[in-house]
């Protein structure tokens, strides 16, 4: 039963992360109508940027994580400038192809700069841990911050498009692009900050992941992004509470399908549920269902 | 012969035709010659292999309109059971020419019964759902490769799924290794192969295109409610697109895996699925002969670049986002227009 | 052009008689709905909807806008199962059937919004509306067996003789999307045909087309009646089309019929005039 609830709460923890990520992939796919397949590769960044600060100009951690937000946040806008602003009235598959260029990008650049030697993440939690019933049920601190920062995350997004004037220009241009444009919404800008959202939430999603799973290479981002993007769809593409459960579920799931099952399929039947659940909900668990009209 | 030269398709599809035999008998000149570095020579196979997998996902994406992210799995299909077909069949056909139609064949009919199990699901669901569906069933194939275990002895063919397989008889050997994949393969794949997979790859997609059942299958790719309602019944040519596309990528992977001394299951993930897509993009949706250059241009690049080593997938990224940029932007469309002057008419053409 | 010629003189089969048919609703109709209804969610899209119509009639559906005639040809045509009600189609029940079940018993028809499969030239288009007609199988297609160019002969020539119902054939390899508007609709018309359906729904075919465009709509409209011997279902805001070709009329009016008749019977019919004028108010 212990053993148990620790997969359960790692399971949380891990679905966490997954759901900041997904947040913000949700966040570009209902506003941009895109699949930002680089949206992993900018965690990765976020996660370098994190360990630079902290390990070669030892700021503490809270201003690392500062730095990894305000420069992918950056990197989220000029990407958003430069790739995809000029493809606005081009196919989707026009898009989903650049932003592949520029997951690539950002992937050898990285390599580069940083060559594909694992950095090995510092512990910021200092291993500070709750422990239950003799030892048996572990808490960390770190998963502790991991999930307080998702459900922090999660309201203030929901505030912030439920009653800002910023919030409620998305949700219009997610809706009809045009009819939002000649309501005086400045369309260009209401996307940049869209961008500039979810690349912040992937860099505090970086963070996190490479301080529960410290290895970090050019890579790193490339398999949570996928998984967060599943999870995005899981619980509904554009939808921010569906983003949220699909990632806890997502994370949940792994975790036990790796612990009951086998390490070597758990991605597999991460995938397999993801199928099941489109069969049954064609769109996702809160996702909306549209019919064409004839 | 008018009407074959006012045709338009039927003139393109000629000359694609016309333009892979060419490219063929210079190449094979050249190689005789001794025209071609060792790398190049090395590349042939794979890149008749690539060609083949464009063709093959150009049909779903561009002809049926589906986006597929999944397509490596096909191919991983075709090149393991062509691989341990190959390698059970190795002392019953010394031919290697006959050993590898056969097992071309069964990467072929395994890839094709592959994409029916899951095109039932994926056909079902729109858009970017299908899409990342297609991606998750990818993976599982992976997943499931990666944990495959095959053996051979005098008792026949031995499978074994998670656990490494044990009890072979003396004189067995083992073909499939789990995460190793085939590491001893005997390479049987010849650049004429290649060839000659690429021209029946051409003659099905173009036939079919042409036929009763392409224009079905275009039609609901143009309009579904449309297409049904002058009873054209979905699921059915839906289904015979995927499945002919996932029957190709399996014979290209059979290809590619002959072709190669060493098979992982890691080789065909998500990035080459990618890759494939890339090319079919690039030389544009149902346009077979692009799909042709870009997939051969694309595969033989990033060697030529070898000499910028570390730069060359840097280089890579940045000519994909500006070749999407220029092609699909109209201001810059313009702009590169007027820098290099097109044919005459070249517009009209497309 | 010598081509095209030579297909006029055996166009489509030559009209039986061009006289306007005496109803045949009564005796047995091609198509009865018996009350069919539809509920999205609390509303009630169609209710209680009895129709029927003659082998040979046109007849047309008329009404204010969203009174739920596009409904009623989504329902006939299986794009939305009924909740409620019986639809036969040549005395049979369709209940259950799919939308390509449906076009293979007989009904075919066009869209308000025009869908035609843009990226595929005129005459493919057509082909695709013979489907159905002239067949064989993917592996005949693939490996172009005798078959096959057999059927594709019969399939371009069947085309071009119906595409000349509407003197298009000389459009038969443009690409339809670059088609102008009224050809569009009259290509759309003409794929529905290819499928040899006993019932023809038209849904809005005069929209956006110009006063001698429409004229020559309608005489197309009985053209097509009388060489095909079918029956025409069409939902029309042209009044003068409506009155002058339809046989009966169905006035709907918020998902109910609120009149049914002759073009003259509806004229006069007060609850037709206050539904599309409003009720006079009293004193």
């Amino acid at each position: 039963m212990l053993t148990f609830l620790n997969h359960f709460i790692n399971g949380i923890s891990l679905g966490s992360i997954y759901a900041i990520i997904a947040l913000g992939y949700t966040m570009v796919y209902g506003i941009a109508k895109m699949l930002n397949f680089a949206h992993g590769d900018v965690i990765m960044v976020g996660a370098y940027v994190c360990f630079f600060a902290v390990s070669a100009f030892n700021l503490p951690p809270v201003l690392g994580l500062l730095a990894a937000i305000v420069l992918c946040t950056l990197l989220g806008i000029i990407i958003e400038r430069l790739a995809y602003k000029p493809l606005r009235q081009a196919t989707s598959l026009a898009v989903l192809i650049t932003a592949i260029g520029v997951s690539y990008f950002l992937q050898n650049a990285a390599q580069l700069l940083w060559t594909s030697n694992p950095k090995i993440f510092p512990d910021f939690f200092g291993g500070i841990a709750i422990k239950m019933f003799d030892g048996q049920l572990i808490i960390t601190l770190g998963t502790l911050v991991t999930i307080a920062a998702c459900i922090i995350i999660m309201i203030a997004l929901t505030v912030f498009t439920g009653q800002t004037k910023m919030g409620k220009a998305m949700r219009a241009c997610s809706e009809d692009k045009g009819a939002a444009q000649l309501m005086g919404i400045n369309v260009n800008a209401t996307i940049s900050t869209t961008f500039a959202i979810g690349s912040a939430l992937a860099a505090v999603a970086g963070v996190l992941l490479c301080s529960a799973y410290p290895s970090l290479v050019p890579t790193t981002g490339s398999m949570p992004g996928i998984k967060a993007f599943t999870a995005a769809v899981f619980g509904g593409i554009g939808s921010i509470p569906g983003a949220l459960l699909g990632g806890i579920l997502l994370g949940v799931i792994e975790i036990f399908a790796g612990a009951y099952i086998s390490t070597q399929l758990s991605n597999a039947i991460v995938f397999l549920v993801l199928i099941i659940v489109l069969l049954v909900k064609p769109t996702g668990l809160l996702g909306k269902q549209i019919r064409e009209k004839v | 012969m008018k009407k074959f030269l006012t045709n338009k398709s039927t003139f393109s599809n000629y000359m694609t035709y016309a333009g892979v035999v060419i490219a063929f008998i210079i190449l094979t000149i050249m190689g005789e010659a001794g025209g071609l570095s060792s790398t190049m020579k090395g590349q042939l196979v794979p890149v008749c292999a690539y060609v083949v997998m464009a063709l093959s996902l150009n049909l779903t994406v561009g002809v049926m309109g589906e986006l597929s992210l999944g397509h490596a799995g096909f191919m991983s299909v075709g090149a393991f059971s062509g691989a341990v077909v190959a390698s059970a069949l190795q002392q019953a056909i010394p031919s290697d020419g006959i050993r590898l139609v056969i097992a071309m064949v069964v990467g072929a009919i395994l890839a094709g019964l592959v994409g029916i199990v899951i095109g039932v699901p994926v056909l079902r669901l729109r858009g970017d759902y299908l899409a990342i569906v297609t991606l998750a069933f990818g993976e599982i194939i992976k997943s499931i490769v990666t944990n495959l275990y095959i053996g051979i002895d005098a008792k026949g063919l031995h499978f074994s799924f998670l656990n490494p397989l044990e009890g072979l008889e003396a004189g067995g050997r083992m073909i499939m290794n789990g995460p190793m994949g085939i590491p001893g393969n005997t390479k049987i794949s010849t650049f004429t192969a290649g060839f000659i997979l690429i021209i029946i790859t051409l003659m099905i997609i173009f036939n079919l295109v042409n036929s009763r059942s392409g224009r079905a299958i275009m039609a609901l790719r143009d309009n579904r409610i449309a297409a049904e309602s002058v009873g054209i019944n979905a699921t059915k040519y839906k289904m015979m697109g995927f499945v002919t596309s996932a029957a190709l990528a399996g014979a290209a992977g059979t290809l590619f895996g002959m072709s190669q001394n060493a098979i992982i299951a890691s080789k065909f993930d998500f990035n080459t699925s990618i890759l494939v897509l890339v090319f079919v993009v690039l030389g544009g949706l149902g346009r077979m002969w692009g799909s042709i250059i870009a997939a051969a241009a694309l595969t033989i690049l990033p060697e030529l670049l070898r000499e910028f080593s570390e730069y060359r997938m840097l280089i890579y990224a940045i000519v994909l986002i500006l070749v999407m940029l220029i092609t699909n932007n109209p201001g810059l469309k313009n702009l590169f227009g007027k820098l290099i002057p097109r044919r005459k008419g070249a517009a009209e053409n497309e | 052009m010598s081509n095209t010629n030579k297909l006029k003189t055996k166009m489509v089969p030559v009209p039986s008689h061009s006289i306007v048919p005496e109803r045949d609703v009564d005796k047995s109709p091609i198509l009865e709905c018996r009350h069919l209804g539809i509920d999205f969610g609390g509303l009630h899209a169609v209710q209680d909807l009895n129709l029927a119509i003659g082998r040979t009639e046109i007849a047309g559906l008329i009404g204010p806008n969203g009174a739920g005639k596009t409904t009623v040809f989504n329902l006939l045509t299986k794009v939305y199962q009924p909740t409620r009600g019986t639809i036969l189609l040549d005395g049979m029940d369709t209940s259950g059937k799919t939308t390509v079940q449906i076009n293979k018993m007989g009904i075919a028809r066009t869209f308000q919004n025009i869908r035609l499969f843009d990226n595929l030239s005129v005459e493919d288009n057509v082909k695709i509306g013979l489907h159905n007609q002239n067949t064989y199988s993917m592996a005949t297609g693939v490996l172009r067996l005798p078959k096959y160019w057999r059927t594709e002969k019969k399939n371009h020539e069947r085309a071009l003789e119906l595409l000349s119902i509407f003197d298009m054939q000389d459009m038969a390899d443009m690409k339809a999307g670059s088609l102008p508007y009224g050809a569009q609709r009259r290509l759309e018309i003409v794929r529905a045909l290819a499928t040899n359906p006993k019932l023809l729904l038209l849904d809005e075919p005069a929209a956006g087309m110009n006063p001698s465009e429409t004229a020559e709509l309608m005489e197309n409209i009985v053209k097509i009646r009388d060489t095909f011997q079918i029956a025409v279902l069409l939902i029309e805001h042209d009044m003068n089309l409506v009155m002058n070709i339809c046989e009966g009329i169905c006035v709907l009016n918020f998902g109910q019929v609120i009149a049914k008749g002759t073009p003259d019977d509806i004229q006069a019919n007060p609850a037709v005039i206050e539904a599309y004028l409003g009720k006079k108010k009293e004193g």
